[in-house]
């Protein structure tokens, strides 16, 4: 049995924090957050020249070359350190697309410019308000022409390229749908720039008016992609959840040891004791569960598809239990712009919905289960 | 990363199988499978004999507390051999239940503080099933507080250097069959709680020793009072110097703590099956999306602690103590099991309340659960005090304020309404 990363694997992850903590503390999350820029490009072209961007990426496009394993280690740094970038646009989902279903071409033309930073993707899929089904999709390809609109787009605002679902058949099935390789820096691609509820990661909505795109994969095999595509990116989002809960959870640890009422630090009383051990044990559970997903997404598991809606609700409720609790302990304080609790909520709530929400990854979770076991 | 046995560990886990397929009672398989919970009951037949045959063919072959060294009935083996051991056991390890607490406990409180012979003398008994122990720690006023105990223990007036022993424990399961125990005394009142204790052994027949049992809530009869009147233990049967029974306690605990946290189930398993074949007003609740939703969560804490307790598993196997995180295995999965069991009488609906094992939903496994797990969230540790013990000694927080830490312990007020 070795259910652990190796030590050179945890040694990656010494770095990356040793890294982060020095260019990215919360100053530059705020900046972000407050500020004109849309990300962070100093932290960007450094998180390039450390081969970051570009882990899973074979060598002879310009990759590392290395396993996903790494890349969970860095994927839990990025979470701890909030960074204000696009990482998981460009390498837990673009990447992922090209690696998944990209051609030859496709694959030469971007993904060497991935692991340099020099571009950044993403994926457009949501329209509306409301869970994205094979039935509510509505985005029109007509050949090789969108029109139509998505919305939330992470990373909407600064990406030179996105994946797009859309619809290029008849009926409300998911045969009808089909992925798209668009380059959003032309002039039938209207950009607006979101307000949301974490502004230290930009998001914009995407207006198609015939935007020229290329396939990406067959016609009519889209939606089989993009959920393949998304329970990957869902066990490297959890290690970015997990990363969070964790900060959260020490800060909220940290400032029960400093802050005193009635004569005694918070943190010896119970209610608040108890508060942070409950969170210790979600936290040590989703760790846990990523693990199982890290492992699925290592090995290519036939059990991949159920370790990542494991990973992922397991990873949402961490950090989201350990960033609303993390406020609860520091009082008032923690409900000041000044304290850095507000960014860790943000970004928590902001991370739940990301990849669809949280009752879909249970609704496949235990659809998942099941049928492994009617199979079985 | 990766599950795979080391070459080792695999040919270790093929002997261990191919002698578990030879010797194990396999007829006994299908009852085991289905068994309740809480004490363990077999149609028609004596659970305790067949649990004492089993142990003892165990142990004759040498595979009984196999991490125990070998002059002490044990095998010697390593402590992921000894996972490896309880994973081939599998539904049969259910029979080891009645040994627990004296081969998890007792068992390494004696190791580490009784005399060389004794342990000779003691232990290849213990792991061979022969005699049974019990852990008499508990009382009316020292419970969560076990320090608040107040079982005296006296010098013998007779110049023989012996103890007499006077007082209450409660709660003490297995006294009713055991044929040892460990015990927790009080030898000096006049000093604060912690620091006037002392840790004994004693034979349950010793004259003096009054056991009655006690009804539990799920209307079984694990546990019991047992009462000292005059009782005489040699002095030669402390364990540990005299007024140091506190630390000796904690490395029952510890072993306590281990051995019932250590692959506790949830239920879900159970649940889960269930839901694939009973109907609620949607249809097969399995597809229930107000069903699939509790589901996922209890699916994610049952794997989460699976997964928790490989990553120890993993530390074991590269010879590494494991870390703090399987502290949190019965504060998970007590509750869980609980509300499992709520929501699995709901499921079942108005024949949710039927137990008769003939009768009920999965042999009224889900009923023995329901009136089971509150247990689970007392013994060993309560949840609240499993809660501080995370806070305090994983994440460092603050002990809480003892008013009574350096108050002589007969100076302790004992009545809330004083
Ligand atoms: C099935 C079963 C088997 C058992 N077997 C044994 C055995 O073999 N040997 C043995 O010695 N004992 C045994 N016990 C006893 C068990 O260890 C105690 O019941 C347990 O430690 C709780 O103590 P108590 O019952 O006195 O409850 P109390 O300590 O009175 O607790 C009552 C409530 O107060 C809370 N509380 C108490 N102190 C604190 C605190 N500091 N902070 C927050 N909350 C607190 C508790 O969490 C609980 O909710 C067994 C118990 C059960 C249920």
């Amino acid at each position: 049995m070795n259910f652990e990363f190796s030590d050179e694997q945890k040694q990656m992850g010494v770095e990356a924090r040793r890294y982060l903590s020095a260019k990215c503390p919360t100053t530059a999350v705020r900046a972000i957050l407050d500020g004109p820029d849309s990300y962070d490009k100093v932290l960007w072209a450094g998180l390039a020249e450390m081969g970051f961007l570009g882990v899973v990426i074979p060598e002879a496009h310009g990759g590392l070359g290395l396993g996903y394993l790494e890349l969970c280690v860095i994927a839990e740094e990025m979470g701890r350190a909030l960074a204000p970038v696009p990482f998981s646009s460009s390498v837990f989902l673009a990447t992922e697309f090209l690696l998944a279903a990209g051609s030859n071409a496709q694959k030469a033309a971007w993904l060497p410019r991935l692991a340099a930073g020099e571009v950044i993707g993403t994926f457009a899929h949501a329209e509306r308000p409301g869970a994205v089904t094979p039935r509510t999709l509505q985005l029109l390809a007509v050949d090789g022409r969108l029109t139509g609109v998505k919305t939330a787009v992470a990373d909407g605002d600064i990406a030179d390229f996105a994946i797009v679902s859309a619809r290029t058949g008849a009926g409300s099935d998911a045969r009808g749908l089909s992925l798209f390789l668009v380059d959003l820096r032309q002039d039938a691609v209207r950009r607006t720039t979101l307000a949301t509820i974490d502004p230290s990661r930009g998001h914009a909505s995407l207006e198609f008016n015939a935007a020229i795109a290329e396939p990406l994969g067959s016609p009519g095999e889209g939606w089989p992609i993009l959920e393949s595509v998304l329970d990957r990116a869902a066990i490297l989002t959890a290690f970015e959840q997990i990363g969070g809960a964790d900060r959260a959870l020490e800060m909220g640890r940290d400032y029960a040891l400093e802050r005193m009422a009635f004569g005694r630090p918070i943190g010896s009383f119970q209610a608040v004791k108890h508060m942070l051990a409950d969170m210790y044990v979600s936290a040590t559970l989703a760790r846990s569960n990523g693990y199982y997903g890290a492992w699925a997404l290592s090995t290519g598991a036939a059990e991949l598809p159920e370790a990542a809606a494991t990973a992922r609700v397991s990873a949402t409720q961490a950090f989201q239990h350990c960033a609303k609790n993390n406020i609860q302990v520091h009082g008032g304080m923690g409900f000041t712009w000044a304290f850095d609790c507000h960014l860790f909520y943000r970004r928590s709530n902001l991370l739940a919905v990301s990849l669809g929400p949280q009752s879909q990854w249970e609704n496949k979770l235990i659809a998942r289960m099941r049928a492994r076991n009617t199979a079985a | 990363m990766n599950f795979d046995d080391t070459p080792a560990e695999a040919a270790f886990r093929t002997e261990v199988r191919a002698w578990i397929g030879a010797n194990a009672p396999a007829e006994l398989k299908a009852d085991l499978e289905s068994a309740g919970f809480g004490s363990l009951e077999l149609n028609g037949v004596d659970a305790m004999a067949v649990a004492k045959a089993w142990q003892k063919t165990k142990a004759e072959a040498g595979w009984a507390c196999l991490h125990w060294p070998k002059d002490y009935g044990g095998r010697g083996a390593t402590p992921i051999e000894r996972v490896i051991w309880g994973q081939e056991e599998g539904v049969y390890g259910a029979l080891g239940g009645i040994f627990i607490i004296g081969q998890g406990m007792c068992g390494p409180t004696m190791m580490a503080f009784a005399s060389e012979e004794q342990k000779r003398r003691y232990l290849p008994p213990l792991a061979a099933g022969e005699e049974i122990w019990c852990q008499l720690f508990s009382e009316p006023a020292g419970g969560s507080d076990l320090a608040g105990l107040r079982t005296r223990a006296e010098p013998a007036t007779d110049g023989s250097g012996d103890w007499i022993i006077n007082g209450q424990k409660i709660w003490t399961s297995g006294a009713h069959y055991s044929d040892m125990a460990i015990l927790i005394t009080r030898t000096d009142p006049t000093v604060p709680k912690h620091k006037g204790l002392t840790m004994f052994f004693l034979d349950m027949k010793s004259p003096g020793i009054e056991i009655r049992p006690i009804k539990q809530a799920n209307g079984q009869s694990g546990f019991n009072e047992v009462y000292f009147t005059d009782v005489r233990i040699p002095d030669a049967q402390r364990l540990g110097a005299v007024g140091d029974g506190w630390k000796v306690s904690l490395t029952t605990l510890m072993n306590e703590r281990l051995s019932i946290g250590a692959g506790m189930s949830t239920g879900f398993p159970e649940l889960f099956e269930l839901c694939c074949r009973i109907e609620t007003e949607n249809g097969l609740a399995v597809d229930d999306p107000s069903v699939r939703s509790k589901l996922a969560t209890w699916a994610v804490r049952t794997t989460g602690l699976k997964y928790t307790g490989f990553r120890a598993l993993s530390a074991l196997s590269r010879g590494e103590t494991p870390g703090p995180e399987n502290s949190i295995g019965k504060l998970v999965a007590g509750p869980t099991m609980q509300e499992i069991a709520m929501f699995a009488e709901d499921l079942q609906a108005q024949a949710g309340i039927i137990s008769d094992p003939q009768i009920a939903v999965a042999n009224g496994r889900f009923q023995a659960m329901l009136l089971r797990s509150p247990a689970t969230r007392v013994e060993g540790g309560t949840d609240e005090i499993l809660r501080n013990i995370i806070a305090e000694r994983v994440l460092g927080l603050p002990g809480d304020i003892r008013v009574d830490k350096d108050v002589p312990f007969n100076q302790i007020p004992t009545s809330g309404r004083g």
